[in-house]
């Protein structure tokens, strides 16, 4: 579904991506973990054409993405920090998502609204609210269009125990439906009973790309984060 | 595309800086216009309002707009949508904003007062500068990251546009002092919008001073149809050009 | 004594004869007409087109047009001729006269004599309008003179003067020609009421000739304006000087011009309204000023004019000059960019007026700098040389400025 051939990119001096190829296939529910500044995000953001690779090609479907923007219908992105018009309400807000994707009541997916409660404060401005509420509002907003791909940038970061779970049911649930979802997150216990692959990424560079059975069966872990751990010591010692 | 446009509009109105703007238009307009004792002076004092607070206004509102947006841009980015339409639609509400609080706050004194062909122009170069600035201002804080640079920058470019480059202009008259410069004058005005809707009022506010020898070479350029539209599309051009490679900028931006 | 008077008017008419001239009377020409009356003679002439070639009237008769006959002077003749004193043309419309530079054909002209009026004529066409030499006592009125010359040497003068005196023009409109009314060595006239408008060089052009003075006239749109030069004892009074536009175009241009007075006139929507060069001992007051370029330029070579009571209104700059010598006295005009104010309530403000910016002296220097006019930096400049004179003249300024407008 999701095709980058190794794509680079520099900010500056720091190299945010260093040659990275991954392959995501729908179905998949894939962890994108690794330390802060990895190059998580900006990976991210490549796939959904906010940052601009300097060299290589990422395919949407088979399909460069360089120029395109159609591709976007088909993504659901929940950023790590959701930052919206401060003078927006919620209720605002979402009408006018709705408005420039061109989507009515019947093809929506408001199930997150509806479980966040967020009607009711649908007309709270955006600036007032607090960093788990935005966070709920991103989440409502990424599963709104009933995307194929669902891109979740540290999805439970801030939220409350109740509204993390309602996000992980939403999560499996959609899994189940055949979508692909990409999950970046270094809470790594949150993971554990929602991947089905993991990516881990060091100094913007693609370490490992498995499959859980797979990282099972080469760490002989059965605990996810213990895996990982064992991994991040590995690499940490192949440098 | 429309879309975004109402929605730029919807945020920018609920900003209530353009109000105030045009609200603060309005009262220096009028007042100017009551509390002198004739309507000339009271075009001259609106002539400085139109070529140095609607430039500034237009230019320092845009780069803080476009930076406190960001936001924004990046929610409309991650959207289905393509850069261009973004940006354009940004540009768009902008102009509409700052161009209709112009309309609104000066346009409507100026035509009450001074409803003539010069009233007329002035309404026409106020929306025409206001808009300028949005674009130069657009091309300003893309091609800076930081908030306070881009402002910084626009600053510099508002005083450069207003008051340097007519300093070096002086400079330059005294030092070629011994050549015809009435023809290069004309060129070099092209390369400054604030000048050129300057001298676009000046033909119509001072055509008996103009009428001797050096003026007379502008009037008949610039008094005429032709050099009246040349000169219009320069303006548009003001907005085209930096409009233009703004949105190539934003293009290839990251964010 | 007055029954003498009485008899000797009716004596003077019993003898004077009324001849007709037209299509279905005793005359068919006026010349024929001309040759066979006696002096004092009444010729009245129908209407109708006359072919007269060149009409000399050598004998003291009065011709009246009836109807406005039309004499035409076929492009090829100076259409009338006067050569006798006394002489009343009044009612004809004149067309087409020759053209000669070394000739000066006119359409009516004053040869060397006086008391000649010369009345309620058109003159269509014409090279020369009325053209008076060595006239004495003459008297030029309510004609109407219009030409339509592209070149200044194809065309000649409406109204021209040479060595008159005590001459009356008055009530005349004169376009189309190269200059409206000209005087050379005239004496003693007064020319009033006029309009002169559309000529191609000046609407009145003066020179040589002292103690003349013109009064409610209006000079409109001329190449160059009004030219008083090389005279004293000039009195400009009630005259309008409008829409004179160009470089070398003056409302009113004063060259070597003393003792004299410009008094309620009005200069609007000229280049310049007063161009004054080595102008000394003159008296500007209760003019005024709207709309102008420069209201006043006053070269340096001036001296003892003085401009009080005036008002100076929306003009682009007030007064220029070229240099910093001022021998001339600025008193108690209204300046409409006059800033001070009045704490004494003496009606004139507290701080004096200097009515010369620093950007007209840049200008004067620099005249491509006109394209900076009215940005904000030369604003910036003119505010602070205002408060530190350095280019402009110190002692320029008035003393006493007026805190509303004169009521003229």
């Amino acid at each position: 579904m999701i095709e980058a051939k190794n794509i680079s990119k520099s900010f500056g001096k720091l190299k945010a991506l260093d040659s990275v190829s991954i392959s995501c296939n729908s179905g998949e529910c894939i962890a994108l973990i690794g330390p802060n500044g990895s190059g998580k995000t900006t990976f991210i953001k490549s796939v959904l054409g906010l940052v601009v690779p300097d060299s290589g090609e990422i395919l949407f479907n088979k399909k460069n993405i360089t120029n395109d923007w159609k591709y976007r219908s088909q993504i659901g992105y929940m950023p790590q920090i959701g930052r919206y018009p401060d003078n927006m309400t919620i209720g605002q807000l979402i009408k006018m998502m709705k408005d420039i994707r061109k989507m009515d009541a019947d093809n929506s997916d408001e199930e997150l609204i509806h479980n966040f409660q967020l009607e009711k404060i649908f007309d709270k401005r955006m600036r007032t609210l607090s960093g788990g509420t935005r966070q709920k509002v991103s989440a409502a907003l990424a599963f709104l269009f009933n995307p194929v791909v669902l891109i979740l940038d540290e999805p439970t970061a801030g939220l409350d125990p109740v509204a993390s779970e309602i996000l992980k049911e939403k999560i499996i649930k959609e899994k189940q439906k055949g979508k692909l979802i990409l999950i970046t997150s270094h809470v790594l216990s949150e993971l554990d009973d929602l991947i089905s692959q993991l990516i881990y990424m060091q100094d913007g560079k693609l370490i490992v790309h498995k499959s859980i059975e797979e990282l099972r069966t080469l760490t002989k872990e059965q605990k996810l984060s213990k895996a990982i751990a064992k991994l991040m010591i590995q690499s940490a010692g192949n440098e | 595309m429309n879309k975004v446009i109402k929605y730029v509009i919807i945020d920018i109105l609920r900003n209530k800086i353009v109000v105030a703007y045009t609200i603060f238009l309005f009262i220096i307009s009028f007042s100017v216009f009551s509390l002198e004792d004739n309507t000339a002076k009271g075009l001259l004092s609106l002539l400085n309002l139109i070529l140095f607070i609607v430039p500034l206004v237009s230019i320092i509102f845009s780069t803080i707009y476009i930076y406190n947006s960001s936001e924004f841009i990046e929610l409309l980015l991650s959207q289905p949508l393509k850069r261009k339409q973004i940006w354009l639609s940004l540009f768009s509400g902008l102009s509409v904003s700052m161009a209709f609080a112009y309309l609104i706050g000066t346009g409507i004194p100026l035509l009450i007062f001074e409803p003539s062909e010069l009233g007329i122009i002035m309404v026409i170069i106020g929306c025409l500068l206001s808009i300028i600035f949005v674009a130069i201002a657009m091309l300003a804080a893309v091609s800076t990251r930081d908030k306070a640079k881009g402002i910084g920058v626009a600053i510099l470019l508002w005083l450069y546009f207003a008051l340097i480059f007519d300093g070096l202009v002086l400079f330059l008259l005294f030092q070629f002092e011994d050549y015809p410069l009435e023809k290069v004058m004309m060129l070099i005005s092209a390369f400054n919008p604030i000048d050129l809707s300057r001298i676009l009022i000046l033909m119509q506010l001072d055509v008996s001073a103009l009428m001797g020898y050096t003026g007379a070479v502008f009037k008949d350029f610039f008094g005429t149809g032709i050099g009246f539209i040349v000169a219009l599309l320069t303006l548009l051009l003001w907005v085209y050009i930096p409009l233009l490679l703004s949105l190539r900028k934003f293009k290839r931006k990251d964010l | 004594m007055l029954i003498l008077l009485f008899s000797f008017l009716l004596f003077t008419e019993a003898r004077a004869a009324i001849l007709k001239v037209g299509l279905h009377d005793s005359f068919h020409t006026i010349q024929a007409a001309i040759e066979h009356s006696n002096t004092g003679d009444t010729i009245i002439v129908e209407s109708g087109i006359y072919y007269e070639h060149n009409l000399v009237i050598n004998k003291s008769l009065t011709l009246l047009g009836k109807n406005q006959p039309i004499l035409d002077g076929e492009h090829k003749f100076e259409i009338v001729s006067i050569k006798a004193n006394r002489v009343l043309f009044d009612g004809f419309k004149l067309r087409h006269s020759g053209i000669a530079t070394m000739t000066d054909p006119a359409g009516i002209k004053i040869y060397n004599v006086r008391n000649v009026t010369i009345s309620n004529n058109v003159l269509d066409d014409t090279f020369f309008g009325i053209y008076t030499q060595n006239g004495k006592c003459c008297t030029i009125k309510n004609n109407s003179l219009k030409a339509s010359g592209k070149e200044e040497q194809e065309i000649g003068n409406g109204i021209h003067c040479w060595k008159c005196d005590s001459m009356q023009i008055t009530g005349n409109s004169i376009s189309g020609h190269r200059d409206g009314i000209y005087f050379e060595f005239v004496t003693n006239s007064l020319i009033s009421k006029n309009n002169s408008f559309g000529n191609l060089r000046y609407g009145l052009h003066f020179m040589f000739s002292n103690n003349d003075s013109y009064i409610s006239n209006i000079f409109k749109n001329n190449g160059a304006g009004v030219a008083v030069m090389f005279t004293k004892g000039v009195k400009m009074i009630n005259n309008t000087f409008e829409q004179n536009w160009g470089d070398a175009s003056y409302g009113l241009l004063l060259k070597e011009i003393s003792d004299s007075y410009i008094l309620n006139n009005k200069f609007t929507e000229n280049t310049t309204g007063i161009y004054m060069e080595g102008a000394s001992r003159c008296h500007m007051q209760k003019n005024e000023f709207k709309n102008n370029g420069w209201a006043i330029k006053i070269q340096a070579s001036c001296m003892d004019v003085t401009v009080t009571q005036n008002n100076f209104f929306g003009n682009t700059f007030d007064v220029g000059t070229n240099g910093t010598l001022v021998l001339n006295s600025f008193n108690s005009n209204y300046w409409d960019k006059y800033q001070g104010y009045d704490l004494n309530k003496d009606k004139t403000g507290d701080v004096p007026y200097r009515p010369i910016s620093m950007f007209s002296m840049i200008i004067e220097k620099n005249p491509p700098a006109m394209i900076l006019f009215r940005s904000i930096m030369v604003s910036l400049l003119d505010k602070t040389e205002k408060l530190i004179p350095t280019l402009t003249p110190e002692n320029l300024k008035d003393e006493t400025p007026l805190m509303k407008p004169l009521s003229l």
